[in-house]
């Protein structure tokens, strides 16, 4: 396991080969099939958390590094500059984790599955394939592939095990899922065709951020390039063939050199149709992301996909797919088009405020349990939206990163967060709607007193959900509203009222399905406490919801490295592109200044804030530099 | 430079350059010529015909000169662009590397017409000659390079695909497929005859090269009415060739003639057809469109014969026989270059509207089909869309960049290659099933996975395929054709290439609800109460073995793309300069 590349392979295609497996496998041994394919999910969970564990592996995850670990290529197809390119940075690290949990979780309860038992293993493992493949693809054609990949399992998963309507919402799925893929095809091609590894901005720094030199021990980046092209490595002969030639571009798929040119660059600046490329290329993107995250309007599909997918598929749908949006937004949008997103901030921002309380009404009118926690989704994916919108330094004095870096964090941990706490309540509905078949909210109460394990179990998921204190939702809200209040402060007024929508909705799920005298539904008798299997899946989901609550800093230790870094170079981006901007605000700044600090210091005060001093102290949690409120006096 | 040295040069050039290069035709023509002859001989008579035309292609593919394709990347200069039978005909990489596809696919195809059950012993013979007579049709026209001999290829491509479409004579719609195809076809003939008139009439030439630096000498000076006169004959033309295409509007006869045909003619049509009518289109616009480059062009083509010979025999209307044709490129080089681009972008606008309207039409009316295979001729109409969007950037970049413009060339031929496995998988397993279940209506499939998972999964492939999903083969097709849109758009600056990927790329989102739905019958849908209860799989293992060899190169192939590419880049090396 010495070679990263190696390992990420083995992470990522050991599902695949546990299919290629289960093929050969007769198909009227559905025990066995389960049971393999739990293991195959059980052993990426062992090496993605032998990864996490430091100094477990020659290859584990170091929580002091804040750019790419492990980031390696081999040559895939040199005709268009393709790399088979993986890694793993403290974004996409906790991703792979919460995958692979979340999969093998969703495996466990896949055992209420019967029906073509071979082929949905199969299918299982072939999407798990895909979702990691996303995560630690590193070579834009590779993340695209593998974003689709993904596609093809989900639409048959859930149109053979879904429900009534199984066949609308999976085409449903699939429709928007492959418009906004295709969306992102046309950007990633325009950017291609417009990168250029030689461009006068892409110094040999820019190439060892890239991956593409390999820094040398002790060396400078400009002496690393010079061995490198001394090298005489395929892709160095042809990089010191066109340097001196710019009519020869060299084009590149790779993410991180078109983080690079997108920052350091104006290769992207070329215009189309009055507009930008980049400002182009990002609203293609966002596009294509904000249809997985889901976003309003492009939602529409997340409540059909999950009310009509078997219970794990929702799982998965809710705990990890919803994640790629997010990470694509923080991993390409931004970082590659720093302009379009400074430029479109007040939208994206507004889009994510629209869908948290968009989401949360929504919530509150449906009669269908899952439904209602499908809702709840696109209200809490709000959150990621807007925090990683928001762009602070730019309201602040003196390029103040802060509450940028803390929006981020936010969007970050919510996203963990969210994928813990959905996973939770998709799995918990199903454990009800597998023994009284029906989801009718009207019809439960009275579950307190015959399940009191499961339901012990579910007010801590749903609370999580809601976002109190101590548990894993309220960290990611808390974060994103704090940071928005200096950015916009009618946005986070709004967003934080949209906690009341939410807390209205989660207790009054609470009220009608657990409390209450007596069950009112069919099939009364059916009601029995939770077998092993589903206890042993609620606990570990349990645990993580209070863990991640009152000990965030064991999460966002392994985030804030790269968070830190990667607001830094777009603050210095920001401060080199983007002066006028700055000044212009610089009039009108004295009396937002005093607001806003007046914000930070009143704190306590505020009714929707309030934070005990406790609550500060965990923010801060176990790493010293990251300083929560650093503008306080 | 009396008249009998004139001859003699011809003769040995004929010999010598022209005749070796030619071999593979030469080996077709034999070959339909045993296969004719062997039904009359009484000894030779029990012979089975199909290993007779099988051992005659795969001669034809790999004989030394001429043949052997995959040697372009080895040695892709002794692929060198050469104008042999004194421009008539061109020879280069590209000529090989369609042959190749249209050879391959003959082989793969008599497989099919073997192992399915339609044709008997009797038509499978006549099956075989007209295959490969209309193969050597399309090999002429992907070799074209005047126009006389486009419409001699594009008639002796067609006039055996009208036979071969009424093959199954036992159905009357068979019949009416064939007779609507024959009519259509030979009306479109005589308009793209006409076209071929018109052009002639103004540029004083029919050799593809030597109109296109007289159309661009002639330009400035054009009055409006000849203006008129060459945009007519060039839409005239271009009717021939949509129709071929079965462009829209041109596309009338696809789906009748492939509901009345059977899968395996409708693959002949849907791939062979279609590749040669693109390499033609090709030819024509690389013709029309783009000055050679240097002046030396016409010494690559006929190295041991003086310039003069090529334009006197070619042109006898041209006034001075002894005036070198390398005089007149000269010339051309000025003010011809900005009188070419009106030119051009008009010929890229139009190609890339049809491309557009075609495409989008044959995704959208596949919509509502309940017949696999006229479901299958729609597709074919959409993808002949999507191949035809490459060629507007073709133009696009053919004066600036050369490079990018071959490389759009490639990314067709990639393509075509693709497409050829994606299209025959998709007609053999719609074959196989119509022996087995007697119907060709989608509804018939349902619940194929329960019986036949193996053909189910395999056709699955094939319609994710199509639709243009990674990770399979068929993406990498798309993902070219886009790149050159891109790539165009960056060099030349044209914004309706842009347009044109936006709707490509609509396109490919609109067009998985169709086949989506056929994969969804197959998979989801249960099986009908009334399907003959024998237990056991509905094809035998061979043909399952067909269906996995033409299958299996779809997966392949995105995952090695690499060979590929560089075998398509290989052979579109010397196609401009």
């Amino acid at each position: 396991m010495e070679n990263p590349l190696l390992l990420f392979s083995l992470i990522i295609f050991a599902p695949a080969l546990g299919a290629l497996v289960l093929a050969f496998v007769p198909k009227d041994k559905p025990d066995i099939i389960r049971l393999f394919t739990l293991v195959v999910t059980v052993v990426v969970l062992i090496l993605t958390i032998l990864m996490a564990i430091p100094g477990q592996l020659p290859v584990s995850f170091d929580l002091s590094v804040d750019t790419m670990q492990g980031a390696s290529q081999v040559s895939w197809i040199p005709t268009f500059n393709i790399d088979y390119f993986l890694g793993a940075d403290g974004i996409s690290f906790p991703l792979v984790v919460l995958t692979a949990l979340v999969t093998m979780l969703a495996m466990g309860a896949s055992w209420s599955i019967t029906k073509h038992v071979k082929g949905y293993c199969i299918l299982f493992l072939l999407l798990e394939t895909g979702m990691l493949g996303v995560f630690l693809a590193l070579d834009f054609f590779l993340f695209y592939v593998f974003w689709e990949v993904m596609l093809l399992p989900m639409y048959f998963l859930i149109g053979i095990w879904g429900g009534p309507r199984k066949e609308y919402a999976a085409i449903k799925f699939f429709l928007y899922t492959l418009f906004g893929s295709v969306l992102m095809l046309i950007a990633i091609l325009m950017l291609y065709f417009n990168s250029d590894l030689t461009a006068p901005g892409m110094k040999a720094e820019q190439l060892v951020a890239a991956n593409i030199v390999p820094l040398q021990e002790g060396s400078t980046p400009e002496a690393s390039l010079e061995a490198w092209i001394d090298s005489g490595k395929s892709l160095a002969l042809q990089y010191a063939e066109k340097i001196n030639d710019p009519a020869q571009p060299m084009h590149t798929f790779n993410i991180l050199a078109l983080q690079q040119m997108g920052q350091h660059t104006n290769l992207f600046h070329g215009e189309l149709w009055g507009c930008s490329i980049q400002c182009w290329a990002f609203v293609l993107l966002f596009i294509g992301f904000a249809i997985k995250v889901p976003v309003v309007p492009v939602h529409t599909w997340l409540p059909d996909a999950h009310v009509e997918a078997p219970t794990p598929i929702s799982m998965i749908l809710a705990g990890v797919l919803l994640k790629m949006g997010g990470y694509g937004i923080i991993r390409i949008c931004y970082p590659i088009c720093p302009d379009a997103g400074f430029e479109l901030r007040y939208w994206v921002c507004a889009i994510g405020v629209i869908s948290m309380v968009y989401g949360a009404l929504a919530a509150l009118a449906q009669k269908d349990f899952k439904r209602l926690v499908a809702y709840s989704s696109v209200s809490h994916m709000g959150y990621v939206v807007l925090g990683l919108g928001v762009w602070s330094a730019s309201a602040g004095n003196l390029y103040n990163s802060d509450y940028w870096n803390m929006g981020i964090q936010g969007a970050m941990f919510q996203m963990i967060a969210h994928g813990v706490s959905s996973a939770g309540m998709f799995f918990l509905v199903g454990v009800l709607y597998d023994r009284v078949h029906h989801r009718n909210l009207d019809e439960f109460g009275g579950i307190f007193g015959k399940m009191p394990l499961y339901t012990g179990l579910a007010i801590v998921i749903f609370f999580a959900a809601l976002g109190l204190p101590g548990l894993c939702g309220f960290i990611g809200e808390v974060f994103v509203v704090l940071s928005v209040w200096k950015f916009s402060t009618t946005l986070a007024v709004i967003s934080a009222a949209v906690v009341i929508l939410t807390a209205a909705y989660i207790l009054w799920v609470i009220q009608r399905v657990y409390l209450g005298a007596e069950y009112k539904g069919p099939h009364e008798e059916a009601l029995v406490p939770m077998n092993l299997r589903e206890v042993s899946i609620a606990i570990p989901l349990v645990v993580l919801a209070i863990l991640f609550g009152v000990f965030p800093g064991c999460l966002l230790q392994y985030m804030d490295p790269t968070i830190d870094r990667q607001v830094q170079e777009l603050v210095a981006w920001q401060k080199r592109e983007k002066p006028a901007e700055l000044n212009s605000k610089q009039s009108d700044k004295s009396s937002n200044d005093s607001a806003v600090s007046m914000d930070v210091r009143s704190r306590d005060k505020h009714p929707g804030l309030e934070l005990t001093d406790q609550q500060v102290s965990l923010f801060e949690g176990p790493s010293p530099d990251h300083r929560f409120f650093s503008e306080s006096p | 430079m009396n008249f009998n040295s004139l001859v003699d040069q011809a003769i040995d050039n004929t010999i010598h350059t022209s005749v070796p290069l030619f071999g593979p035709e030469l080996v077709i023509c034999v070959t339909i010529f045993v296969l004719l002859a062997a039904r009359v001989l009484p000894l030779v008579e029990k012979i089975d015909a199909f290993y007779l035309a099988l051992i005659g292609v795969f001669v034809a593919l790999c004989i030394p000169f001429g043949g052997q394709p995959w040697r372009m990347l080895v040695s892709p200069d002794e692929f060198a662009r050469v104008e042999i039978f004194s421009g008539m005909l061109i020879y280069d990489g590209f000529t090989v590397f369609i042959r190749g596809i249209l050879l391959v696919f003959a082989i793969l195809l008599m497989l099919l017409v073997r192992l399915s059950k339609v044709f008997d012993r009797r038509d499978g013979t006549d099956t075989y000659t007209l295959l490969l007579g209309a193969t050597l049709g399309l090999s002429l026209m992907a070799s074209a390079n005047h126009l006389l001999m486009i419409f001699l290829a594009v008639e002796m491509a067609s006039v055996p695909s009208y036979v071969l479409a009424g093959m199954r004579k036992d159905r009357r719609v068979s019949s009416e497929a064939a007779l609507k195809y024959s009519i259509y076809g030979a009306g479109t003939a005589g308009i793209m005859l006409y076209g071929i008139s018109l052009v002639a009439g103004i540029a004083n030439t029919l050799h593809l090269p030597t109109m296109a630096t007289r159309l661009a000498t002639m330009w400035p000076e054009l009055s409006v009415e000849q203006t008129y006169v060459l945009a007519l004959g060039g839409l005239m033309i271009m009717i021939g060739l949509a129709f071929k295409l079965s462009a829209v509007p041109f596309h009338f006869w696809c789906p009748d003639v492939f509901e009345g045909g059977s899968a395996e003619v409708n693959a002949f049509l849907s791939v062979a057809s279609k590749a040669a009518a693109l390499a033609l289109l090709v030819r024509v616009v690389i013709g029309v469109g783009v000055i050679p480059s240097t002046a030396d062009h016409s010494t690559v083509t006929l190295a041991n014969l003086p310039p003069a010979v090529e334009t006197t025999f070619l042109n006898v209307s041209d006034e001075q026989p002894g005036e070198p044709g390398n005089g007149i490129r000269d010339n051309a080089s000025g003010p011809s270059r900005a009188g070419q681009a009106g030119l051009k972008n008009f010929m890229g606008l139009l190609i890339a509207v049809i491309a557009a309207v075609t495409c989008t039409f044959g995704n959208l009316a596949a919509y509502g089909q309940r017949n696999i295979n006229r479901l299958l001729a729609y597709s074919t109409i959409a993808h002949a869309g999507y191949m035809m969007m490459a060629i507007p950037p073709v133009v696009a970049m053919a004066s600036q960049n050369m490079d990018g413009a071959e490389k759009a060339v490639a990314a067709l031929a990639m393509y075509m290659a693709i497409y050829l496995f994606m299209n025959l998988g998709a007609f053999s397993i719609v074959a196989i099933l119509r022996d087995q279940l007697g119907s060709e209506e989608i509804a018939d499939y349902a619940g194929l996975i329960r019986r036949s998972p193996g053909i189910a999964i395999c056709f699955a492939v094939i319609l994710f395929s199509l639709v243009g999903l990674p990770p399979l083969a068929g993406f990498i097709g798309k993902f070219a054709i886009f790149a050159a849109l891109v790539d165009g758009w960056k060099v030349s600056g044209q914004g309706y290439l842009m347009a044109l990927l936006i709707v490509g790329g609509i396109n490919t989102a609109v067009s998985l609800f169709y086949y989506l739905r056929v994969a969804k019958v197959m998979t989801i849908d249960p099986e009908p109460e009334n399907r003959h209860s024998s237990e056991g799989s509905l094809v035998s293992r061979v043909q399952f073995g067909y269906v996995l060899l033409v299958t299996v190169p779809i997966v392949f192939f995105f995952f090695q793309w690499d060979w590929l590419s560089r075998l398509a880049r290989a052979a579109t090396t010397h196609l401009l300069s």
